[in-house]
């Protein structure tokens, strides 16, 4: 954590006065602490994106090219042309206002122009100026504005303080996502080279090596072999996952912050043990070794470049289909784009569980099932025992993760994990969880170390309410199936509600789970002894 | 803060012109004739333009907002309305916003608690009240309208308006429906006008319909209960006019153009402005899609292939890393050309 960001009881101070300036005579003052680095030259290059150089958000020249007043309006124009999405959103807005208080960034800092509605307007501004006659006749009289350099440092500032959660767009009485417009705004900086380091860095290295962290194939798997030998250590079995093995049945991807950094790598530990306990015929692939892709924080098209490697690693090996690991963005592209761009891919079958038998209907296109979705219906047909004692030490709560709840719609399959693995667990206030829940606040490819004072404030709406499980239940653990909550998790926890951890779903589920001929478990996945298990704490629980 | 202001003064230009119309000027063809014609065939060719062009416009994600559990297996309880999966399901969920305002019945509000005490959450469902008064009492206001434009007057409009009036009070019957309608509006005004925040968002465009409709509502009751009009001549009017036998009757009062005019200005307004929203909830990807986007195919348009990084151009950057750590190649090393 920085030195420079403040207190958490000097931060929770949030000021909701407005300004007395209206919006449009309020220029954005960019702070350290909110804004992230410019992304560099080099990044842009590899992945032949307009614009590369290198420049620093401080300084008032951002080296932007002489025509860029034109590459922003041309881009624009061509996107209202292409998504009704743009078009909908720019024209139907009553400023209802409704959605101003479900930004968790408006909860944590007051600053008006972090209410989606506001957002929004930052576009909608010039859209109106250049696309609507009124805006061109009336001007600022009727919200309509030119395009300035400060407006696009605006956007800038703004558009990357949006998580891209969708909670505003469920409290929209019209639908309209702020998502998809950030989405689109960081398309049109991008035409000019203004991306953040933390996005534009691991899109390059996922694009080129195969993983946001640039982790190369041999590092990948030794990486897992060294989990493996963690599970020798706490269960005696020895487990040998493939690599890239052709003919496999399933292809299992997850995102690279489960086999590179704590606590994701237990979660990890988790989809070995069940897999090897299942007897899967699955393989990993060190070519589609991201299932996160940053890309789709960066434009549509560097999504889709990223994606494309799925489907064409699954038709290399020539696999049956896709298994997918606990991530929310990842999910939201698998679920709501993956098909689109890059499918639909014949050359895969129907996904079926070896195990159950179960046809997974609502994956018949795609072809990619959800590993909850997968785990919740062999615990359903019984495939597997528990000893849910071994999880006693954990009083648990479960965060939604944005991508899988608004754009999904997961709910009930990772709590049925859960209630089956864990004996002790806590649901947060029920504005704060499933299609309501919070963003972790460090979603979308805002998970860098300079912004941290807009983390912690992002993240506040959620750790409030996990405070308050902790306070009112003893809560000490967090579970989440997203690798950017994990990431993110652990320091926003630290700052807001110290003495909470941060697990997955299925290191929860290998704690319990008995393989077969396994050793006595004396400590948990993480290496942890299980105080519970000693006769002699028993009873003192509670 | 200025938008106030000038909504206020364009409504009040907007009731000026007509006034100065009839009664200093005469002009009441062009007032009582020409303009409603023209006000009309602005909306209706105004709103078709606008859903052709929104129509034309493809879809090329499809992105639904899920408000509840997906359609994944069979024995978990799948929330049909929140998270459709079928287009029957979708259906419902457009529908269940048209008519009862789903997404802002779930309005809640955040209380931010002095330091330490965290955030809890209230339920703020006055949007959702003020909201449905007003679109309700509109529709009855303008349904029960028809029976200007009718001769012999249906039945349905009849019942409504027996209904509207069982308050029975007052000559003439007091209706219901604009009094809410009066009310409502006022209270949405009051809203923008006194919470800070709303205030900030607020535009001349978000003031304008509101006093505009506050003035169609007060001349309209004015004309029904205070100074009462020629309720024969002008219903013979508008029954001309929508059967394109405009008759134009002497004595009817000035109010009468007033009320007329504002609502043509109403409706050439309507499909250039926020208005349009009453047809942009059909046609909100978020609402109006299935979330069965992994179940069927759904196809972009404007899809086009991207140059991506090859597994063949991935293997041969790492193909000694890789066969050092015994991870399988596509070309065995032994048999490419130029080794021995």
């Amino acid at each position: 954590m920085t030195d420079d960001l403040p207190k958490p009881e000097k931060l929770s101070q949030i000021d909701l006065t407005m300004p007395s300036t209206g919006w449009m005579d309020t220029p954005a003052l960019l702070k350290k602490g909110i804004f992230c680095h410019a992304a560099r030259a080099k990044d842009i290059e590899a992945l032949n994106m307009p614009n590369p150089r290198d420049w620093r958000v401080e300084d008032d020249d951002w080296k932007l090219p002489e025509n860029w007043q034109e590459i922003i309006l041309d881009g624009l124009r061509e996107r209202l042309e292409k998504f009704r999405s743009l078009r909908i959103f720019m024209d139907t807005c009553v400023r209802c206002g409704a959605c101003a208080d479900k930004c968790h960034f408006f909860i944590g800092s007051g600053d008006p122009k972090n209410m989606p509605v506001l957002r929004a307007e930052l576009l909608r501004s010039v859209y109106r100026s250049n696309f609507t006659g009124a805006g061109k006749i009336m001007g600022k009289m009727v919200g309509a504005r030119g395009l300035t350099e400060k407006v696009l440092k605006e956007w800038w500032y703004y558009f990357f303080q949006c998580t891209e959660c969708r909670r505003c767009s469920l409290f929209c009485p019209y639908g309209i996502d702020t998502a998809e417009i950030t989405i689109i705004v960081r398309e049109l900086l991008n035409l000019l080279g203004l991306n953040i380091d933390w996005i534009a860095s691991p899109v390059a290295k996922c694009h080129h090596v195969g993983n946001h962290i640039g982790m190369e194939p041999q590092a990948m798997k030794e990486s897992i072999d060294f989990l493996c030998d963690d599970i020798k250590d706490i269960t005696g079995i020895r487990i040998e996952p493939s690599f890239n093995r052709k003919g496999a049945e399933i292809l299992f991807i997850t995102s690279s912050g489960d086999y590179y950094s704590e606590p994701g790598i237990f979660t990890c530990m988790g989809y070995l043990m069940l897999f090897h306990q299942l007897g899967l015929d699955y393989t990993w692939s060190t070519y589609a070794a991201e299932g996160g892709n940053f890309g789709y924080f960066t434009s549509h098209e560097a999504a889709k470049l990223l994606n494309a490697k799925i489907y064409a690693e699954a038709e290399r090996l020539g696999v049956k289909y896709i298994l997918g690991g606990e991530c929310g963005h990842m999910w939201r592209v698998l679920n709501q784009y993956m098909d689109t761009m890059n499918g639909p891919p014949d050359f895969l079958e129907t996904p079926v569980s070896p195990v159950t038998g179960t046809r997974f209907e609502n994956a018949a296109s795609t072809k990619a099932v959800h590993i909850c979705e997968f785990t919740a219906d062999l615990i359903k047909e019984d495939k597997l025992t528990f000893d849910p004692k071994r999880n006693d030490h954990i009083d648990l709560t479960y965060h939604d993760s944005c991508n899988v709840a608004r754009g999904m719609g997961m709910f009930e399959e990772p709590r049925y994990i859960i209630k089956k693995v864990c004996n002790n667990f806590y649901e947060m206030p029920e504005e704060t969880i499933r299609e309501q829940t919070f963003c972790c606040g460090s979603g979308a490819g805002l998970h860098a170390g300079e912004d941290m004072e807009l983390r912690m404030r992002g993240g506040f709406a959620r750790a409030n309410a996990v405070r308050h499980v902790r306070d009112k239940h003893g809560v000490n653990m967090l579970a989440c199936i997203c690798a950017i909550d994990r990431a993110a998790f652990p320091t926003l926890m630290e700052y807001w509600a110290p003495e909470v951890g941060v697990t997955g779903i299925h290191e929860l589920l290998a704690n319990a789970m008995i393989m077969d001929g396994e050793k006595e478990r004396t400590q948990d996945i993480r290496g942890e002894d299980l105080p519970n298990l000693e006769p002699e704490d028993k009873g003192d629980k509670h | 803060m200025i938008g106030v202001a000038y909504a206020l003064i364009a409504v009040f230009i907007l009731i000026l012109v007509p006034w100065i119309g009839v009664q200093g000027l005469g002009l009441t063809y062009l007032f009582g004739v020409i303009i409603p014609y023209a006000a009309m065939a602005i909306f209706f060719f105004g709103v078709l333009q606008r859903l052709i062009k929104w129509s034309r416009i493809p879809n090329p994600f499809k992105i639904p907002t899920t408000g509840g559990q997906q359609k994944s297996l069979d024995w978990i309880r799948q929330s049909k309305f929140d998270n459709p999966s079928s287009t029957g399901q979708v259906v419902g969920r457009v529908l269940s916003e048209v008519f009862l305002f789903r997404s802002l019945f779930r309005n809640l509000s955040p209380r931010v608690g002095i330091q330490g005490t965290g955030v809890t959450y209230a339920s703020a469902k006055w949007l959702w009240v003020f909201a449905i008064l007003f679109h309700y009492a509109m529709f009855t206001t303008v349904f029960r309208h028809l029976r200007f434009f009718t001769n012999p007057v249906p039945w349905p409009v009849k019942f409504v308006e027996g209904i509207d009036g069982w308050l029975e009070v007052g000559i003439p019957q007091v209706m219901i429906s604009g009094l809410v309608l009066l009310c409502a509006v006022c209270l949405l005004l009051t809203r923008r006008l006194v919470i800070p925040r709303f205030r900030y968002i607020s535009l001349m465009n978000d003031f304008f319909p509101l006093f505009l409709l506050i003035a169609i509502a007060t001349t309209g009751a004015l004309m029904r209960y205070i100074v009462g009009i020629d309720v024969p001549s002008v219903k013979e009017l508008i029954i001309g006019l929508i059967s394109f036998k405009p008759v134009m009757n002497e004595g009817i009062g000035p109010l009468f153009f007033i009320h007329i005019f504002l609502v043509s200005t109403l409706l050439a307004y309507f499909p250039f402005s926020k208005l349009i929203h009453a047809g942009g909830i059909f046609f909100s990807p978020t609402r109006s899609m299935a979330n069965d986007n992994r179940a069927v195919h759904h196809d972009n348009p404007w899809n086009y292939p991207v140059k991506f990084h090859t597994y063949d151009a991935f293997e041969e950057e790492f193909r000694d890393k890789m066969t050092e750590a015994g991870i399988p190649l596509d070309k065995d090393p032994a048999s490419l050309p130029g080794k021995d």
